[in-house]
């Protein structure tokens, strides 16, 4: 297992959790053959970030990036969340994606949306997991290239990945 | 498994050049493929809606990506600036490849 190797320095629990997460990897991937690359390999919110915005530079979004998040959600299993970028969403000027990343959920990756200057405004909703207490990050990727991150604490009271 | 149900609301009619709020939800358990069978100790495998997109008029304007750690029964809402009268069609697509899908029509002043 190739995972073994990335492990090097890693705590115990960590490793625990790696191992875990590929063996559950592998039962995905013998049922679904051919699947790319996807969310579901990378194991840390760095690795996350890395695939999704090419390791480009992120600048601080706390000006751009709204990010709406209960300071406290009780119920992991779904926690409502509200994204808005401050963009004129022109053709010339627009928000083309924003991607979510939950640093201490087993697996990182949250979801992605992809704009248009067709959307007049660069908000969404959706509900997520959290499996504990963590930062949710959020990248906005602009047309003219440029991204930036912010991110929120949620305390949770009861984690909702299941087990 | 229940057959999954997609449910949207979009407004009937908008004025030319309105940002309208649009609201999507489809009944899903969005297995995450971390939880564990509580009799054999086996992992459930994944199997969740791993992509949701929005046509206006034939043409995307919306589209998200889904992983395990989106809610089950994702929720989706979004806008989308009123240009024509016409129709908006969503798609899901399911870890095993069926998708989903329901249409809306709007009609714009």
């Amino acid at each position: 297992m190739t995972d073994q190797t990335r492990a090097t320095g890693w705590t115990r629990r960590h490793f625990i959790i790696t191992v875990g997460a590929a063996s559950a990897a592998a039962a995905g991937l013998a049922s679904l053959p051919g699947r790319a690359w996807s969310a579901d390999d990378a194991k840390t919110a760095e690795e996350e970030i890395k695939r999704l915005t090419g390791g480009k530079e992120l600048a601080d979004g706390a000006d751009v990036i709204s990010l709406d998040l209960p300071q406290i959600a009780e119920n992991g299993n779904t926690v409502p969340l509200e994204i808005s970028v401050e963009s004129p969403m022109t053709d010339d000027d627009h928000v083309t994606a924003v991607h979510l990343v939950a640093d201490g959920n087993p697996r990182p990756g949250v979801a992605s949306f992809h704009f248009t200057p067709a959307n007049g405004r660069a908000q969404a909703s959706t509900r997520m997991r959290l499996a504990k207490t963590q930062n949710v990050i959020a990248i906005a990727e602009m047309s003219d290239g440029k991204a930036y991150m912010t991110q929120a604490e949620v305390k949770v009271t009861i984690g909702g990945c299941g087990g | 498994m229940a057959k999954p149900k997609p449910r949207i609301r979009v407004p009937k009619s908008a004025s030319k050049g309105e940002v309208i709020e649009i609201k999507t939800l489809i009944s899903h358990p969005m297995e995450s493929g971390q939880r564990k069978d509580r009799k054999t100790g086996e992992v459930i495998p994944r199997k969740i809606i791993n992509s949701f997109a929005c046509a206006y008029n034939g043409k995307e304007v919306f589209k998200a990506d889904f992983h395990p750690a989106i809610s089950a029964n994702p929720y989706m809402s979004f806008f989308v600036k009123a240009e024509e009268s016409g129709e908006f069609e969503f798609t899901w697509i399911d870890d095993d490849g069926t998708t989903y899908s329901k249409t809306s029509k709007i009609t714009v002043n």
